[in-house]
């Protein structure tokens, strides 16, 4: 089997899966869409044909939809994902260095895929663990009162 | 559906069985009965409550008091004293381990908790703790004693307006999703809280979820709907975990479903989770997105109420509205209004963020003054540091600066300031921090999460945002905040949704109190604050500098330069002022200019 085929099986399997549980409803898209990234990372533009057959839905209403929520991605993503919170509380109680160390430290701007694959780094909205602040996310792990000097630290627990 | 004052909960896991719990409790019912006291207190069994160490154990609600190792010979003794004498009884208490909760402390004087009661003091994943706590009995009462009408006229006269931020009468809300006559209607639950710094939602829903479960049910049945929905954002996992768990629970017992408390009315509930949109905290963006589309708001009217989702009449209401219902019933509508004033009854959960001594959630009756919410209940601010300003209501409200400390939190006073109370976020800034800078935040958020749908809202706070950039960057011209103002006004004007109306209110309200601050940096180039990046400079001072090297060691560009046990210096030109080197100098010599 070619690689592309491999992959455009990995994403038929996943895109019947979410709708096999969410059933196949266009009220229910939001979930699919949501599980169908959890599953392949991000919602590449096969998928989105798929699902666009499956719910009877025009591709285009669905990349709308993909590309508005910020947990959608409809372009691939690193291995570990580390959002930082941007959100007041935490900017006001040093999270603004947090941020400059975090893009020094691995070298991307918000947004970008690292070329080896291995992070993307990207912002995210309030956490609401303003007690613990700064905080930032990897994957699903939470580090709460980082300061500059743990970043470092923190993602070196990353292979 | 029959009253106690006092619930003892004995816990029956094998642990406590094998120790004696069953002797236990029929000790209990025959010396309640001997004592007279078999009509006012119940004993029930119960699951694990503690290490089962020492058992058998067992819980005495409303004091919440856990008393381990009593044996059935105790028993006289304990009835006397705790029940008839109402001491509690310190041979068997179990002392409390004082665990440090980051967000939510033990209650200060100066507060009433109503919405965050429960939270941290029951098991949020077991019904039977929150049905000790009255939970459910407003439902009994409402589905045993009072029709539809006398519940709205209950909840009209506590004066509860709506705890998302609009303070829009409640009671009155429910009165006009009922008048439609369609045979199906919902109720909404509002759990998308985005506001940065506002957790209050969150905090209830993984804490107390059954209170928002049985708020919804009593809205439910007030209105005429047979369907809820809770919209969750999918930023907060735990609490969409929780809410499942409780929804599963209050099903089984027939709380949720078919015939609810063997009545003929019917309801139950789903989650939907959000995927990270802040817009659709917007009620008719929230319903869109429920729906399955982009969550982009609409004109109103139609109101949900009217018009909601799937196009029938819908109630939307707030995670914490929806928490204060069952009190309400429960307790009667003046009870809730002996809180407030005249116009704002009632208790609001703030979450305190910022450079306070004591953040986290907090819930005061309305009408306490700024400085009391500052002060008293956070505790004053860090490191002795001057009040400069408190931000209130989340990024569609104002800045209030130090001489409105005296004035009263609620709805009216807060418009009159320039900010709004939104969902409750207060975000309490020290002398140290720059208020174009916290505008130019703000303008950050709004400007990112516009759904872009209405053309000033989209384009117009992407120039404001390029703007309050500049003046940061020290690129500020003359006629600067003209050009602000004017965005302002067209911005809030011509917006359809509150997002849009309140995005320049950050700004307006920095403007309006903290304009010597703009024009120090428009015209000359200094931020008075010391936090604008272009505007400052960090130096090394020759005489406390030791030449430790932690500095240079520690610097992400290798801007620093000197010789061990020499006075370091740092090239301007080269560092990208992170701060690093201050934060990591043990001896202060390097300062911010």
């Amino acid at each position: 089997m070619t690689h592309a085929k491999e992959n455009g099986t990995k994403v038929v399997e996943a895109v019947d899966a979410a709708i096999d549980h969410y059933g196949s409803n266009r009220n229910e898209l939001i979930p699919i869409l949501n599980e169908v990234n959890r599953a392949l990372g991000f919602l590449p533009a096969e998928a989105l044909s798929v699902i666009s057959q499956r719910l009877h839905e025009p591709k285009s209403s669905l990349f709308g939809v993909a590309s508005f929520y910020n947990m959608l991605s409809t372009k691939p993503r690193g291995r570990h994902i580390v959002q930082f919170c941007e959100s007041a509380p935490c900017h006001v109680v040093g999270g603004r260095e947090v941020w400059e160390a975090l893009k020094e430290e691995i070298n991307l701007e918000p947004d970008e895929t690292s070329a080896d694959g291995k992070w993307t780094l990207s912002t995210t909205s309030c956490l609401g663990l303003c007690g613990v602040g700064p905080v930032i996310i990897i994957d699903t792990d939470i580090y709460g009162n980082v300061d500059p000097k743990k970043v470092r630290e923190i993602l070196a627990e990353y292979p | 559906m029959k009253y106690f004052r006092s619930h003892v909960l004995v816990c029956v896991d094998p642990e406590c069985l094998s120790k004696g719990a069953h002797d236990l409790i029929d000790t209990l019912q025959d010396e309640f009965v001997s004592a007279g006291l078999i009509e006012e207190v119940q004993v029930l069994e119960t699951s694990r409550i503690g290490g089962c160490v020492n058992g058998p154990e067992m819980v005495i609600y409303p004091e919440g008091v856990h008393y381990i190792g009593v044996t059935p010979d105790d028993v006289p003794f304990l009835v006397d004293e705790h029940f008839l004498k109402g001491r509690i009884v310190n041979k068997f208490l179990v002392s409390k381990v004082a665990t440090v909760d980051e967000e939510l402390g033990p209650p200060t004087s100066k507060e009433v908790r109503i919405v965050l009661r429960n939270c941290g003091q029951i098991d949020p994943e077991n019904i039977e703790d929150y049905i000790a706590e009255d939970g459910y009995m407003g439902l009994a009462k409402v589905l045993t004693e009072m029709s539809p009408d006398e519940v709205i006229d209950t909840v009209l006269r506590s004066g509860l307006r709506g705890r998302g931020g609009a303070g829009f009468s409640t009671g009155k809300k429910w009165q006009f999703t009922r008048m439609p006559k369609n045979p199906v209607k919902y109720v909404v639950c509002n759990a998308d809280e985005g506001d940065p710094g506002a957790f209050m939602n969150r905090r209830v829903l993984e804490g107390d979820p059954h209170a928002v479960i049985e708020g919804m049910t009593i809205a439910a049945y007030a209105i005429g709907a047979q369907q809820g929905y809770v919209y969750c954002r999918a930023e907060y996992p735990i609490a969409v975990a929780t809410l499942n768990i409780a929804i599963k629970q209050a099903r089984a017992m027939g709380l949720l479903g078919k015939n609810i408390l063997g009545s003929d009315f019917d309801f139950d509930l789903e989650v939907r989770i959000g995927a990270g949109a802040f817009v659709c905290g917007e009620e008719t963006a929230l319903i869109a997105s429920i729906e399955g589309r982009r969550g982009e708001p609409r004109a109103r009217p139609p109101f949900p109420s009217i018009q909601g989702l799937w196009g029938k009449p819908t109630n939307v209401n707030n995670v914490e509205t929806y928490a204060n219902i069952p009190q309400i019933i429960l307790n009667g509508a003046e009870w809730f209004a002996q809180y407030g004033t005249e116009k704002s009854k009632g208790t609001k959960t703030f979450a305190l963020a910022g450079h306070l001594n004591h953040t986290g959630l907090v819930e005061v009756p309305l009408g306490i003054t700024l400085r009391e919410i500052v002060f008293d209940v956070g505790g004053g601010i860090k490191n002795n540091k001057e009040f400069k300003a408190v931000q209130i209501g989340g990024p569609m409200g104002g800045c209030v600066p130090a001489e409105f400390l005296d004035l009263p939190i609620d709805y009216e006073s807060l418009a009159q300031a320039g900010t709004i109370m939104g969902s409750g976020g207060m975000i309490v800034m020290d002398n140290d921090t720059c208020m174009v800078d916290i505008a130019r935040y703000f303008m950050d958020f709004t400007q990112d999460e516009s759904c872009g749908k209405c053309t000033p809202c989209r384009v117009g706070t992407h120039r404001l945002l390029e703007i309050l950039t500049r003046i940061c960057d020290g690129n500020g011209v003359p006629g600067d905040i003209e050009t602000l103002e004017y965005l302002c006004k067209e911005i809030s004007t011509n917006s359809l949704c509150g997002l849009g109306q309140g995005a320049p209110n950050p700004v307006l309200s920095t403007l309006h109190f903290f304009l010597d601050e703009y024009k120090a940096h428009i015209f000359e180039k200094r931020c008075p604050a010391k936090v604008c990046r272009s505007l400052i400079r960090f130096e090394i001072l020759a005489d406390p500098c030791t030449g430790c090297t932690v500095c240079a060691r520690n610097c992400p560009v290798n801007a620093i330069t000197g010789e061990r046990r020499q006075t370091h210096y740092i090239d301007m030109d080269t560092c990208i002022r992170c701060g690093i080197c201050v934060q990591v100098c043990n001896f202060n010599a390097i300062i911010i200019e």
